[in-house]
């Protein structure tokens, strides 16, 4: 296996007197989907805005392409190729599809904005991740249904020359269909390259998309796996205890 | 950091692109229908409430509708139009500023003690009215963006404040008067008609231009374009709307044969270019489009490496520095400046007439144009009372029944938008 595109060492993240992320250790390959996996409360999310630079990690190292880097807002994650689609959606509802997709990093001539450009590579960006759902790139965000919102959140992360699309439960609030759609994009998305972080509740949607399945446990990594050398059951042990047969955390003296 | 778009599937597939909005003109009208129940009003209610004042004080009183009343209405909204249009800034964002009358009263009391006072040219005073109202805007943003007071409570504050500031800049409460021709001249004096007329013609031919220049960059990108129709009618009903005020505005109103008194107000081209403007820089910049996004979604601007804090200083300075513009026509109208520059019910009047334009209080919505269209309706209601001759007491009823009628507007539309999606 060849040099990690992300490489996290030993992240500890505390809010206040909490301690959400305990020495955490993570990696995500290039062309595969790395599926992130744990119980409500185990600290995903709060993983995922350190990687985008929403909240700074206390210590630890972060790790592009083997270099270390410092990733201290999003738009230094941005400028790395990392492009988070948030769980709470970041859109804003008063502006348009195409708006939203350009949001704090417009195209220009000049100093006014070049909204030509931009809607029609918004057009041409949803085009390909085959979207036939919206009817214009000039609707306001705040008329789509939940899934069309997700697939605008997912296109404006693959807009930009990315290379690392990390999402939060994507399909949590969609339909079958919708999130049959949404699971075929992410294979896609890994096929064409780029490292995909999956966060997700749904085995089925892990096992169907997934290379390699990470899982936390009460803010600890238990154990980074490739998908094909672990079972349904194996993974659901390792989200409720941290532990299955020679897998997960040692032992628990520690942390209690 | 990369500013380059790659469309990660490079299948070589054809983007069937709509030529136009299929339905055509029946299809417009009824897409528009729909926004309108759907909640988004836009100019409507503003565009009716002037038709329906028009014809009540016609009725009630005929000089209402009189060339000479047009001139004065014009005049009489250009400070609360101003401060309203900086208003629209911090309202955008989802914040108030209760100060910017007595700040426009500030500012003014600057230009007249450099003026009168100390003889300085009208461009010093000027220039140093506006940037003591870019200082207080600093000061506000500051507290409320940097600090994280509550702006309802940091522009409360400054507007015990600076009604103190103004009384001590005017020694307890003398009145300084205005003298300067180029100041008085404001709000004052009217333009020659051929002026009034070749910028009538400017502003017609220029809409008309950027109209068809931004159809035609879209067609040849294949993007959808609007139908003709709707281009024509929007150029044609500027041009008829421009014409009419300008023609009216050119009619001897001197009932006096000795002078003339006859043109178009001089505040009118200032605001306006003070409306192409900040248009211009809402719509247009980069800048602008993140004020709506701050006013819409905060932490979705702050994800997407927008400077939140300095946005939202910066929607302050603008409130403050036009709140100064607003102070310095207010002194010309008056001829002097006083300490009720400002005060009494100009911020409410300002405020109001955003909101009946039809910018949202819960900000992410609102357009500089509103402050004109919501200031014009105001000034239309405080003058046509006037001349009915009802009293204060009407008055204050009235304007506060209309801001209350604006404000369940706005939140009516909300619930519609909400319930729509
Ligand atoms: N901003 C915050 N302030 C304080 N505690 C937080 C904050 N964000 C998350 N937490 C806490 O951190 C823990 C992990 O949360 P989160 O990362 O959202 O978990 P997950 O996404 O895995 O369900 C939870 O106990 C949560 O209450
Ligand atoms: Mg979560």
């Amino acid at each position: 296996m060849g040099t990690p595109l992300l490489e996290l060492r030993g992240i500890n993240k505390s809010f206040g007197p909490v301690q959400v992320l305990r020495d955490v250790a993570f990696q995500v390959h290039p062309g595969e989907v790395t599926a992130l996996v744990g119980d409500n409360g185990a600290g995903k999310s709060t993983l995922v805005k350190c990687i985008g630079g929403i909240y700074p990690s206390d210590s630890g190292e972060y790790l592009m392409e083997g270099k270390p880097v410092h990733v201290h807002n999003p738009r230094d994650a941005a400028s790395h190729g990392v492009e988070i689609v948030y769980q709470d959606l970041a859109l804003c509802d008063n502006l348009d599809i195409v708006q939203n997709m350009f949001l704090g990093r417009e195209k220009k001539s000049g100093m006014i904005l070049d909204e030509p450009t931009m809607e029609q590579l918004a057009q041409q960006t949803l085009a390909s991740l085959s979207v036939r759902t919206v009817k214009s790139v000039r609707q306001q965000v705040s008329s789509l249904s939940g899934g069309q919102r997700q697939t605008v959140a997912i296109a404006k992360a693959v807009l930009w020359n990315s290379k690392l699309v990390i999402l939060d439960e994507p399909t949590a609030a969609l339909g079958v269909a919708q999130t049959q759609q949404v699971l075929e994009l992410v294979r896609r998305l890994a096929d064409n390259g780029l490292a995909v972080v999956l966060i997700s509740h749904n085995m089925n949607d892990v096992f169907a998309v997934s290379d390699r399945i990470a899982m936390l446990y009460l803010g600890r990594m238990a154990a980074q796996v490739k998908t094909s050398d672990v079972t349904h059951s194996q993974v659901v042990e390792l989200i409720t205890s941290g532990r299955s047969g020679t897998l997960g955390l040692a032992e628990e003296g520690a942390a209690a | 950091m990369s500013a380059t778009t790659t469309n990660p599937f490079k299948t070589g597939q054809k983007i069937a692109v709509p030529a136009k909005d299929d339905g055509g003109l029946w299809g417009y009208l009824r897409n528009y229908g729909q926004r309108v129940r759907g909640g988004d009003m836009g100019a409507l209610p503003a565009v009716l409430g002037l038709i329906v004042l028009s014809i009540i004080f016609s009725v009630a009183r005929p000089s209402f509708f009189t060339p000479a009343n047009f001139a004065n209405l014009l005049t009489q909204a250009g400070p609360i139009v101003v401060i309203g249009m900086g208003l629209v800034f911090v309202l955008l964002l989802g914040e108030i500023d209760l100060s910017a009358g007595f700040a426009s009263g500030v500012c003014a009391a600057v230009l007249a003690i450099l003026l009168t006072t100390h003889g300085y040219p009208w461009y010093v005073g000027v220039a140093a009215a506006i940037v003591t109202g870019v200082v207080i805007g600093l000061l506000l943003g500051f507290l409320v963006a940097k600090v994280g007071i509550p702006s309802f409570v940091v522009t409360l504050a400054a507007f015990l404040g600076f009604q103190g500031v103004v009384l001590w800049l005017l020694d307890e409460g003398t009145n300084i008067s205005v003298r300067n021709d180029v100041i008085i001249s404001l709000e004052n004096e009217y333009m020659p008609p051929l002026v009034g007329w070749a910028l009538a013609a400017l502003m017609v031919l220029g809409f008309a231009a950027t109209q068809l220049i931004q159809q035609r960059n879209r067609r040849r990108r294949g993007l959808p374009v609007l139908l003709w129709q709707v281009v024509a009618f929007r150029v044609v009903g500027l041009a008829v709307l421009v014409g009419i005020a300008v023609a009216v505005l050119n009619e001897e109103r001197s009932r006096n044969a000795l002078f003339s008194l006859k043109g178009v107000p001089i505040v009118v081209p200032v605001v306006g270019v003070l409306l192409l403007l900040w248009t211009f820089v809402l719509r247009r910049t980069a800048f602008g489009r993140h004020i709506y996004a701050v006013g819409g979604n905060r932490e979705a601007a702050r994800r997407a490496g927008i400077a939140v804090d300095r946005i939202r200083i910066s929607a302050f300075v603008i409130c403050s520095a036009m709140a100064a513009v607003g102070g310095i026509l207010a002194a010309s109208m008056a001829r002097s400046v006083d300490p009720n520059t400002g005060g009494s019910n100009v911020l409410l009047y300002a405020v109001a007439a955003a909101v009946i334009g039809g910018t949202s209080l819960f900000g992410g919505k609102g357009r500089v144009l509103d402050a004109v269209l919501g200031g014009l309706v105001i000034t239309m209601i405080i003058n046509g009372m006037g001349l009915v001759g009802w009293s204060s007491a009407y008055k204050y009823v009235a304007t506060g029944i209309v801001l209350l009628l604006a404000a369940s507007v706005d939140a009516f539309s909300r619930r519609r938008a909400a319930a729509s999606s």
